[in-house]
């Protein structure tokens, strides 16, 4: 266990793992913070009516809905693709060691 | 629509409706009653009653999350707040869905592959077990008590309201108070029998019934809404928003939420940082929440616990997308005039609503059927969410503080879940008496405190342990009481504590604080007080924290599905 976390695949499998959903985090939490603020203090650009009763409010909100379906979409298809094969590969090599024991260690 | 607008619940819920109402309730209970005797036949191991034997498939826990997530206060406060309020309720809610991403992408997966039965499980896997287990538990269990109070609080409101019962009116020979306090009691009772008898498995198929009842309930109203409008939501947009009486800023932000006080630039000021305040603890708060965190415990793996947020992620979604179609509904076809009168804070608007549209389509007895229909989908999402709740507490007490704490981790498995079951009963008990001295509180923000205190006192500690080499155990006690006691002191402090009229002790002024909400302050407070705490101890255990970020990030050692 110890020794993999060192070993070139696992630092491969966080690097792709905190590279995704580090950026990610950051945007989507930057996105909706924009949002909120704009929401406080942009009022005047929230309620410009962009047709019939549609304002830039609505459809600032009703994006907030679109990227947050969007990113769970795209972690998804990155996950399968970039994360789930390594992390198979790693586990089966982990639990296939005779190193059990230490698997079980914690008092988790 | 003036004269349908201008007819009270209460006038329209004759008898038939009440019998109708009473009829569906009773149903329902003999169902999930039947789900609870199922489910305890089932429950033999720990991981059965903590986790429901992480046998249940993705999309079952996606309903689950969803039936666990989505209170009352989502779907009887929300659809409440539009009504009343248009666009701010509408903004609440999207911090409520946005939240989940912080879920998905940070935490669901690597704590499923790291941990057991608890939030504690992974916080505690590097350090100290006994100073961190104990700091956990104190946390589950203070913010699944104010959450489980604000949803007690408002079933027993709620129930009399559905019932409509109203002041000075009897009901099978209970006036409105009597009827409140029944209220609390039945479901305090109810929740205990669904977790002390069918465990984690209970409360999982209790919740996916309820999602299911919830989506299917607000998807014909939806419909139903559209259809009176010829299916143009501009034109019930235009009408909701000239029947509010506040014209086109019904459609903007501002009526609930940051309100400018002409002449009051300070005032004007607090309001608005209140807002950004409260929408840091929602986004931050959901990933903290000790219910949900156990939810990603009953799937087999890592990869069913990503299918699952994604699947609650789309239900929650599509779910406030139809909120808002209620909202505009009621403000334009109930009326904000009707909606007051039976409930101040708007939490009535969507069973009226059901009967205005019953009536549109058939009448006074299709109304009363459709609002009999709503107030059992009201029913059915408060059980469900309070199961939600106790099973966390019962587990956290149970597993974390009586098994790691007390016991040092020697109690068996048998002993594990007799303790579990009991501490069920406890906090059902402790969460009744509670709910009724508390009835007449006005919980709205019980529910945002207790995002504020997951958001400062769990997530910083839950991203930490797992993501900073350097974290130990003094870190993370520091983490948990700093960012508890800040929120929960900050709230004491606060002008929804004390110093107003419509504060909780309005005799007495202690009231420094500005905001409503802690979570500006209490959250970077809370990871403050985790860094500052680390740095300040020697404890450093690198090997540990290796073996916690390969279990988490390859899911070797995690705990598997239980095989019946």
């Amino acid at each position: 266990m110890v020794a993999m976390h060192s070993d070139p695949r696992f630092l491969d499998l966080k690097r792709r793992l905190t590279g995704f959903v580090f950026p990610a985090s950051i945007a989507f939490l930057a996105w909706y913070l924009l949002y909120v603020v704009m929401s406080v203090y942009a009022r005047g650009v929230m309620s410009t009516v962009l047709f019939g009763d549609v304002n830039v409010a609505l459809v600032f909100g009703v994006l907030q809905f679109v990227t947050t379906f969007g990113i769970a979409i795209l972690y998804s298809r990155y996950a399968n693709r970039r994360l789930d094969p390594v992390a198979d590969e790693l586990r089966a090599e982990l639990t296939g060691a005779p190193a059990h024991d230490e698997l079980r260690g914690g008092r988790a | 629509m003036s004269e349908v607008s201008g007819m009270l619940l209460a006038a329209e819920a004759s008898s038939s409706s009440r019998v109708i109402t009473m009829l569906l309730f009773t149903v329902m209970i003999a169902a999930t009653l039947g789900i609870t005797v199922w489910a305890s036949r089932q429950t033999k191991t720990a991981a059965d009653f903590h986790s429901g034997g992480r046998s249940f498939s993705g999309i079952q826990n996606g309903f689950a999350i969803g039936g666990d997530y989505m209170s009352a206060a989502s779907f009887l406060g929300i659809a409440g707040m539009i009504a009343l309020f248009g666009y701010d309720g509408f903004l609440y809610s999207i911090g409520f869905l946005v939240a989940w991403l912080v879920a998905l992408l940070l935490v669901a997966e690597l704590l499923r592959n790291s941990g057991r039965f608890t939030m504690a499980d992974v916080l505690s896997y590097r350090m100290q077990q006994r100073p961190v287990r104990t700091a956990a538990a104190v946390s589950t269990i203070v913010v699944s008590i104010f959450y489980l109070l604000a949803q007690m609080v408002g079933a027993g409101a709620l129930i009399a309201l559905l019932l409509g019962i109203q002041p000075g009116e009897t009901f099978l020979g209970m006036d409105a108070d009597t009827a409140k306090i029944m209220g609390i009691v039945v479901v305090g009772i109810l929740m205990i029998v669904y977790v002390s008898f069918g465990g984690m498995k209970g409360t999982t198929w209790v919740q996916i019934v309820k999602a299911v009842m919830l989506m299917g309930g607000a998807a014909l109203l939806t419909v139903m809404v559209l259809a009176e409008y010829g299916f143009s939501l501009g034109a019930l947009m235009s009408d909701a928003s000239q029947a509010s009486g506040a014209g086109q800023s019904f459609l903007e932000p501002g009526l609930r939420y940051g309100v400018e006080v002409p002449g009051d630039a300070l005032q004007t000021l607090w309001n608005k940082l209140d807002l950004i305040s409260l929408g840091l603890a929602l986004v931050l708060g959901t990933a903290g929440l000790p219910h949900i965190l156990i939810r990603f415990y009953t799937v087999p793996d890592s990869k069913a616990a990503r299918k699952s947020v994604n699947w609650g992620i789309g239900l929650i979604g599509s779910f406030y997308l139809l909120t808002l179609v209620l909202g505009f509904g009621a403000a334009a076809l109930v009326g904000k005039e009707a909606i007051t009168a039976q409930d101040a804070a708007g939490n009535t608007a969507a069973p009226q609503l059901a009967q205005v549209l019953g009536e549109n389509v058939g009448g006074d007895t299709v109304g009363a059927v459709l609002l009999a229909v709503i107030a059992a989908v009201a029913f059915a999402t408060i059980l469900s969410t309070v199961a939600g709740l106790t099973i966390a507490s019962s587990s956290s007490l149970a597993h974390d503080f009586y098994n790691s704490v007390l016991r040092k981790g020697r109690a068996s498995e048998r002993e594990e879940i007799k303790v579990a079951r009991l501490s069920a009963f406890g906090i059902g008990a402790v969460a009744i008496i509670l709910a009724i001295f508390a009835q007449g509180l006005n919980v709205a923000f019980l529910v945002a405190l207790a995002f504020a205190i997951a958001a400062s006192a769990n997530l910083p500690t839950l991203l930490l342990s797992l993501f900073w080499k350097r974290f130990n155990t003094q870190g993370a006690v520091a983490g948990i009481y700093g960012g508890l006691v800040s929120a929960v002191g900050l709230v004491v402090f606060s002008p929804v504590f004390s110093g107003s009229e419509k504060a909780l002790i309005p005799s007495i002024d202690i009231a420094w604080f500005p905001l409503s909400n802690p979570g500006i302050v209490s959250i970077p407070l809370g990871l403050l007080c985790a860094v500052v705490g680390t740095l300040m101890s020697g404890e450093n255990n690198p090997r540990r924290f290796a073996e916690l970020q390969v279990r988490a990030l390859t899911g070797a050692g995690a705990e598997g599905a239980s095989q019946h």
